[in-house]
């Protein structure tokens, strides 16, 4: 029985599926929840107190769109006034300068834009919604504010060759922190796969470039980056281990380990409707499932990795192994890598398709509306946060001693 | 580079200190740092208003067992590391 368990770190709070966007690589999952099952404000506020007393430092306030849920200036103020960290991941669509004051009073940290791309015409491919224009005025609005800010570009093959303009658009804000993250295949990304994967060619030039652009731009602008585990040599460490750092909880109140948790077959979530989050945290089923080591198999029960990555995904295993229990097949060591490097050679193959008409999207309920959501997709499944293999930074004379760490430096 | 002698820390937008378990942290986007010690001094005094001279001869006064140079240099190297992780900005100038 796997009982170890240290203090989460974070809660990353789903406040809506609700969204103006409907991006080709939604981490939402196919069943969409409406507005009228979504918890409400005083469930949230009990849930961060709940969180703080457990250990939690950080609340990612994400979706959808947390901007469509009209208490979210009561959720910031809760979330800050219980002592945690307020992160909001948001289009910057449904804001304005108002709202943008009001959020910041309310005790806002970290302002994080998602970009889809650096020019109107991708990024509405890719969204389907045209959004650039209204992300710049939100930069332009920033500039004269103080709080953090970070551009979260999600990046796969359709824009990658757009890196300058994006890093461009970075440096001509007040973003302290930029984010490229490579699309991670489940859910959405997973049924669009093939459209997404950048080549080996595009990823080794996209990896000079951000190592050039860390090294021009210390001390002004940390740049941050995830590459896509299909080309690693080793799993990521996905959420810094099941059940040991991260929850996640979703706009109706369920309480997962990971985003995209609820792919596993008779996996049962706990709700925080019905059970206080410490108890969820420390005894649940989801949560004890892949604790520890003792779930392990072959070749991980005997790896010199396990403490370091855990087996990578859980729900990568049971997307491309049928069993959540398995090596992370992206693991060279993995025996089903084979099947991977069967994709990537493919992908690697001139000719390749490159446009997104062929691909499927989230059918969100738009903005504030509440309609049912269908989907057109079979696949349902959440984007799963990488934590990449890069080397801490030295201890300094001094010593630094990171407690919470999402992502590399 | 060692950040100016001259210069002013202070905590850049976003970050904060805060508390978990009794211990103070310094939060910050995506991060969090345990604070124990001579980096809790340091930091309380990233203010905006503490030169990083001044800082440093507070510490030489507190932790006057260790050596001067010594202290000097972890400071500067804390400072430094702090600036790269984008948790500081080195104010200039005249006080307002």
């Amino acid at each position: 029985m796997p009982t170890t368990f240290s203090n989460p770190l974070a809660l990353i709070a789903e406040l809506t599926h609700r969204c103006p966007l409907h991006c080709v690589y939604c981490s939402n999952p196919q069943e969409l929840q409406s507005r009228e099952t979504e918890l409400s404000t005083e469930t949230w506020s009990r849930v961060f107190r709940e969180a703080a007393e457990l250990g939690v430092l950080q609340a990612d306030f994400t979706g959808g769109e947390p901007l469509a849920r009209t208490d979210i200036l009561d959720l910031v103020k809760s979330a800050r006034a219980s002592g945690l960290y307020v992160n909001l991941i948001t289009s910057g669509l449904p804001l304005d300068e108002p709202k943008l004051d009001a959020l910041i009073a309310a005790g806002l940290d970290h302002f994080q834009l998602s970009f889809q791309g650096a020019t109107e015409e991708i990024a509405a491919e890719i969204a389907g919604s045209k959004s650039h224009q209204q992300k710049l005025r939100v930069l332009d609005w920033l500039k004269s504010r103080r709080v953090a800010v970070t551009l979260n570009f999600v990046i796969h093959r359709q824009n990658l060759d757009q890196l300058p303009e994006m890093l461009a658009i970075a440096e001509s804000s007040t973003a302290t922190r930029i984010e490229f993250a490579h699309v991670q295949y489940y859910g959405w990304a997973f049924a669009n796969r093939e459209h997404l994967l950048p080549t080996r060619q595009q990823l080794d030039a996209s990896l000079e470039f951000f190592q050039r652009a860390q090294k021009r731009l210390e001390g002004k602008i940390r740049v941050e980056f995830v590459v896509p585990d299909y080309y690693a040599k080793y799993p990521k460490t996905c959420m810094g281990g099941w059940g040991r750092k991260l929850m996640l909880i979703t706009p109706t109140g369920e309480v997962l380990p990971c985003h995209a948790a609820k792919i596993i077959p008779n996996l049962v979530f706990d709700n925080v409707r019905d059970r206080p989050l410490g108890e969820i945290w420390q005894s649940a089923e989801a949560f004890q499932k892949f604790r520890g080591q003792s779930w392990m198999q072959e070749p991980c029960k005997s790896c010199d990795r396990r403490e370091l990555d855990f087996a990578g995904c859980r729900c990568q295993a049971f997307l491309l192994a049928a069993d959540p229990a398995a090596t992370d097949p992206v693991c060279s060591l993995s025996p089903l890598r084979p099947q991977i490097d069967a994709l990537l050679a493919t992908i690697n193959t001139p000719g390749q398709p490159n446009s997104l008409t062929s691909l499927v999207v989230a059918q969100h309920a738009p903005g504030p509306s509440a309609d049912e959501a269908s989907a057109p997709s079979p696949v349902a499944a959440g984007l799963v946060y990488r934590e990449p293999r890069r080397t801490p930074p030295a201890d300094p004379p001094g010593k630094i001693t990171w407690l919470y760490r999402r992502n590399p430096s | 580079m060692p950040p100016d002698p001259n210069s002013r820390p202070r905590l850049a937008p976003g970050c904060r200190l805060g508390e978990n378990n009794s211990q103070r942290v310094l939060l910050m986007p995506e991060r969090a740092l345990r604070l124990l010690g001579p980096s809790l001094e340091i930091i309380e005094r990233c203010d905006g208003n503490h030169t990083v001279a001044a800082i440093v001869a507070d510490l030489q006064k507190i932790y006057s067992k260790a050596k001067p140079e010594k202290v000097e240099q972890d400071i500067l190297g804390y400072l430094q590391l702090l600036q790269k992780e984008r948790a500081l900005d080195f104010v200039v100038g005249p006080a307002f």
